[in-house]
């Protein structure tokens, strides 16, 4: 952290960096992060509800842990190469630690939310955050903005789909476009009006 | 045991159409669409993809006899990160410029679900050979169809191909789509190729 810019600054950086994490720059709607766990779940309100918000979770979590883990550790060394490898062993060992704190403590928290962690560590949204996270240069501070505002964009852009596809259930679709072609195209639908967004904020 | 040309040919045929990433599975679809923008791009990133998914496939069928198995997920992983990062440091060594284009989405083929799909399908239960044609022609199934993609959006969206100027597209008679090259354009790409893929799959299965 620069000790010259006052602390107000930073945290006003990073509440830029987290809505516009959420509309203007969504990780899936302009990143196409997290699209395989996307278009397979969301065709359950209830299943992407539980998996919109594992990934806020562990989202926000591993930003934090792998920013430091980089800058006090792989930095330092020299090591910077080394970090692909670092971050998906961090992301996973991180998942299996909470799944079992979870299943230890709270039963009904892991029935909601226990199954998807697994899915989690694979999710390429996770991995992108972390690595656009490193490639930016975000501070700490920002780092978990960015982290929390790319998790909460994830969760809105499932929930809108899965509250879309429901409604496509009795529809008649033709065949070839059935779930997955229609699906891409819902998103791309959503893609364009999240483009309305754009200009709200001169965030990066 | 080198896999006799029979199976070579099964697998290509599963890899690029019977069983074709893209519009059969829907998988990996994350990392390598972002960058369909260009058709260069495409190209080295679909390069460094059949690089990863065929030499990981083939370690992980190599290693298969030696990964107890509950931990073979975390193995595959770190195996799919070691050719990840070999590809990384080359382009950041000797082409910086598509190296800082990719940005993340080098890094991000670890969490493509083909390389990882196809490591637990085909590598886990097949001798090297075998698995490092199924992973070299799963990884060509895959390239085929972005390329497709990336020609039409980079054609519509900025009137070029590869960089240079298509004939009647960069005239000004031909009014650029500018949101072939925004990220909706490639949702809607996909899912027309979606469409017309598996639309003739079903024709071809109703003749049988």
């Amino acid at each position: 952290m620069n000790p010259e810019q006052p602390f107000n600054a930073e945290l006003w950086q990073a509440l830029v960096v987290f809505v516009s994490a959420i509309f203007t720059q969504n990780i899936l709607l302009t990143y196409f992060l997290g699209l395989c766990s996307f278009v397979g779940v969301s065709n359950q309100l209830k299943t992407s509800m539980g998996l919109g918000f594992a990934v806020i979770f562990v989202m926000t979590s591993t930003c934090a842990i792998n920013w430091v883990a980089y800058h006090w550790l792989l930095v330092p060394m020299h090591l910077e190469f080394f970090r692909f490898i670092l971050f998906i062993i961090i992301i996973a060992a991180f998942v299996q630690f909470i799944e079992m704190v979870i299943d230890r403590y709270s039963p009904v928290l892991y029935q909601n939310l226990g199954v998807f962690l697994p899915l989690i560590t694979v999710n390429c949204a996770i991995l992108g955050a972390v690595l656009f996270m490193v490639i930016r240069n975000y501070t700490f501070i920002t780092s978990i903005g960015y982290g929390l505002g790319s998790g909460i964009g994830w969760f809105l852009a499932i929930m809108a789909m899965a509250g879309i596809r429901e409604r496509l259930a009795v529809d008649r679709i033709p065949k070839g476009l059935q779930g997955p072609g229609i699906t891409l195209f819902i998103a791309g639908l959503m893609a364009l009006a999240f483009i309305g967004f754009t200009g709200v904020l001169q965030g990066r | 045991m080198a896999a006799t040309n029979l199976q070579v040919k099964k697998f290509a045929a599963e890899g690029l159409w019977g069983n074709n990433p893209i519009f059969r599975q829907v998988l990996g679809l994350c990392s390598t669409l972002a960058v369909t923008n260009l058709v260069l791009n495409t190209l080295v990133m679909c390069g460094a993809l059949v690089f990863t998914v065929a030499c990981s496939s083939a370690t992980v069928s190599a290693l298969r006899n030696y990964t107890p198995r509950n931990v073979r997920m975390m193995v595959e992983t770190l195996i799919i990160a070691v050719y990840v990062i070999i590809v990384d440091i080359l382009l950041k060594a000797y082409w910086p410029q598509m190296s800082s284009n990719l940005g993340p989405y080098v890094g991000l083929i670890i969490t493509n679900c083909i390389v990882m799909g196809r490591c637990e399908a085909c590598g886990i239960s097949n001798p090297p050979v075998g698995a490092f044609v199924d992973g070299f022609f799963n990884g060509l199934g895959y390239c085929y169809i972005l390329i497709i993609i990336a020609t039409f959006r980079e054609i519509l969206g900025m009137g070029t191909f590869l960089g240079f100027a298509v004939p009647y597209f960069s005239t000004p008679y031909w009014d650029k789509w500018i949101m072939m090259v925004m990220p909706p354009g490639a949702f809607f790409m996909l899912g027309l190729v979606v469409w017309f893929f598996r639309t003739i799959q079903i024709e071809k299965e109703k003749r049988k």
